[in-house]
């Protein structure tokens, strides 16, 4: 798509990504936006994670904002939330392997994958801090 | 990389919009076997997390680092994950940035700033093992 606006790509008309207008909702098309949504929420998670890294070998004083600042309710919540995109661009990672086989794409197949991902990224978050809070982990 | 002799442009077409730049399975490759390598990295990282961490007090977090199969175990992780997303990144430019000089530069961006605090994190947990 890099060169779709250079005249001498108009020579011919060539086909072209589907319009969001005119294309019918469904949930492989949702799968495929939150794959990049997540991915783009983890890569800014990453980046936190090394400043994270940095701030710890910053030493004690540069430290202190930034863990008062991961045990606050905002820090919490942003952590729950990076395990959830996590979650999900984990299943939907290995829904692509699975497509890369070659086996999956089938219609049906690929919305009953969809959905599987969906749910865990709902599920195994809620799960972890159910097992974090009650499971009795730190003794 | 590329088989011109197999390849279903014309030489023309090849050339008119410059075509591809033959190295789309490299990448295509390395987002895969990283996007395997973060899928025993990821998980392990936040199981240890969990176990070993009480809180995200500096004493908790010093101790973690500390330890050596922590520390390596992180690095590896820091690796595959800015390896991974510098791909992913450059894909999702790629294909919603139009202007040239724009791209350009979010693309520098993404490999520059993804390099140096790669190389900040790593060196802070060599920091946290070895004393500075």
């Amino acid at each position: 798509m890099a060169g779709a606006t250079r005249p001498q790509d108009r020579l011919q008309d060539r086909p072209i990504a589907p319009h969001l207008s005119v294309w019918r909702w469904h949930i492989t098309m949702a799968t495929s936006i939150l794959h990049r949504a997540t991915g783009t929420a983890l890569y800014g998670g990453a980046i936190l994670f090394a400043l994270w890294l940095i701030a710890i070998a910053a030493g004690t004083e540069t430290y202190a904002p930034v863990g008062a600042l991961l045990a606050s309710p905002v820090g919490q919540i942003a952590l729950y939330l990076l395990v959830a995109a996590f979650a999900f661009h984990l299943a939907n990672g290995i829904r692509h392997f699975i497509f890369d086989s070659g086996a999956g794409l089938k219609p049906a197949d690929a919305d009953a994958t969809a959905w599987f991902a969906i749910l865990f990224a709902v599920a195994a978050p809620i799960g972890l801090w159910v097992l974090v809070t009650f499971g009795g982990l730190h003794r | 990389m590329s088989a011109p002799q197999r390849s279903m442009r014309t030489p023309l077409g090849r050339v008119r919009a410059n075509g591809a730049s033959g190295q789309g399975t490299g990448q295509f490759i390395g987002q895969r076997v990283s996007a395997i390598a973060l899928l025993v990295l990821g998980l392990w990282f936040l199981v240890s997390v969990i176990l070993q961490m009480h809180g995200p007090g500096f004493v908790d977090s010093i101790d973690f680092l500390s330890s050596p199969v922590n520390a390596v175990g992180v690095i590896l992780l820091l690796v595959a994950a800015f390896y991974h997303m510098r791909i992913g990144m450059k894909e999702i430019i790629e294909d919603y940035i139009h202007k040239h000089a724009t791209k350009t530069v979010l693309l520098l961006l993404n490999t520059l700033v993804l390099v140096a605090l790669g190389a900040g994190a790593i060196f802070a947990v060599l920091i946290v093992n070895f004393g500075a």
